[in-house]
């Protein structure tokens, strides 16, 4: 089924819609808020919580807006943020580290061997220090372009070449 | 426009990771929709980093989605099984009870509808009553009338104006004999009302010499409608007075409250 039947029949409140698009992003979305909350359990916890958000708000979602994908990832970074800043999690957590997405993947051992992990760790090997940034800021924590120069002391334009760069290797790697 | 500078751009992976402003995504579906390359292009990031995502998830969370699917009550048969189980409540039960309702108000109504027509009927009765009074009220005036008229052309009655006296010219009064049945019918409507503690007394005379004989005092002067009196006069009269005098009436005439006098004519 097209995407654009999918997501239409998801705002229309059909659940086989919902169930379908629940397996095409939960993973990727556990993926965003884990690496901002770093437990995965809390983690899981967050992504059920935005999948049945957005079930509630689909109405608030038209396309003209933005890819389905963008907005719910917005919706997860969002909640995982707020998880991160209520008050039991601070107590548990006291020193979250400040790591990038990039060293859960190289320190991780629980990673299947599919072609995917395979290539990707292979990607996030051979990624320059700049393209871990700049996929990190701009895909993991959401932030603007601008905000993306000013953290990494950048000018502007270039942020937006180098994440073409960057995300040109990425799809080299796993896509083909 | 040159597409594939403006795919160069780096413009679409910005638009995938949500970093653009409100009007520039309006502006890239619009292209999508318009340039099937530029759609194609969305895709394949799109693809990518939902790969780069799921890669760091490190759980196996296909299963979750039975736990959000019983958070929203999906699919959930129990549920519907409640509305099928309720029409318990069949058409009997509801038109039964509407019947008996009806069946009340309607009781209701007639009831009240009885309570004003018994009160109708007592009004109708007590006016009924009322008629009954007033046409035996007429039936006696009629009576009375018919009498009057057969005195006024009996021929053999003999009227006597009496004129108003001295101070009391204005005055006038008129008398009915019927020698035969030796009565009179006094007509006292030109006399005015008699002040209080005062009535009217009415004279018999004889001239040679004037002897006055009572005839009785006009007590229910006020409250006789016609001001016509019936009295019995006994007396050969010669002529006849009226004169005001304290109530109870006086043994002889108070001359100087003489308010008419009439001599009856020789026969």
């Amino acid at each position: 089924m097209q995407l654009e039947t999918l997501v239409e029949k998801f705002k229309q409140k059909d659940e086989k819609a919902f169930e379908a698009l629940y397996h095409m992003y939960s993973k990727s979305m556990h993926g965003v808020i884990y690496n901002i909350v770093r437990d995965s359990d809390i983690a899981e916890e967050v992504m059920q919580d935005v999948f049945v958000k957005a079930w509630h708000n689909s109405a608030n979602y038209s396309s003209e807006k933005g890819r389905f994908f963008t907005w719910i990832l917005n919706i997860s970074r969002n909640a995982a943020i707020d998880k991160t800043r209520s008050k039991n999690f601070k107590n548990s957590k006291q020193n979250l580290n400040s790591d990038f997405f990039v060293d859960i993947l190289e320190t991780s051992e629980s990673l299947d061997n599919t072609t995917d992990s395979i290539g990707i760790k292979k990607f996030v090997g051979k990624l320059a220090e700049k393209c871990k940034q700049v996929i990190e800021l701009l895909y993991f924590k959401g932030y603007t372009q601008s905000e993306v120069s000013e953290t990494l002391n950048m000018p502007i334009g270039t942020v937006k070449t180098r994440n073409r760069q960057c995300i040109q290797e990425l799809r080299t790697l796993v896509l083909k | 426009m040159d597409i594939k500078a403006y795919i160069e751009s780096g413009i679409l992976e910005l638009y995938v990771a949500g970093a653009l402003s409100e009007k520039e995504n309006k502006d890239v579906y619009k292209l999508m929709l318009e340039h099937p390359e530029i759609s194609q292009e969305v895709l394949e990031i799109e693809s990518a980093v939902i790969k780069l995502t799921e890669s760091v998830s490190q759980n196996d969370i296909t299963n979750r989605i039975n736990t959000i699917k019983q958070n929203l009550d999906f699919g959930n048969d129990d549920v519907k099984v409640v509305p099928i189980a309720k029409p318990k409540y069949n058409w009997i039960t509801y038109s039964g009870w509407a019947a008996s309702i009806i069946l009340a108000a309607g009781l209701l109504w007639t009831t009240n509808q009885n309570k004003a027509l018994e009160s109708n009927i007592q009004t109708v009765e007590t006016q009924k009553s009322q008629l009954e009074i007033e046409v035996e009220y007429s039936k006696n005036n009629l009576n009375h009338a018919k009498t009057l008229i057969s005195v006024l052309r009996d021929e053999t009655i003999t009227q006597v104006p009496l004129a108003g006296q001295g101070n009391f010219a204005s005055t006038h009064a008129k008398v009915y004999w019927d020698k035969n049945t030796k009565r009179i019918f006094l007509d006292v409507e030109g006399l005015p009302e008699p002040p209080k503690g005062k009535v009217y007394q009415v004279w018999s005379l004889t001239l040679n010499p004037l002897t006055p004989v009572s005839l009785g005092t006009l007590d229910n002067f006020t409250t006789k409608e016609n001001k016509i009196f019936e009295i019995e006069n006994l007396n050969e009269s010669q002529a006849f007075g009226i004169t005001l005098e304290p109530t109870g009436g006086s043994e002889s005439p108070t001359m100087e409250q003489l308010y008419t006098l009439g001599i009856v004519a020789a026969t």
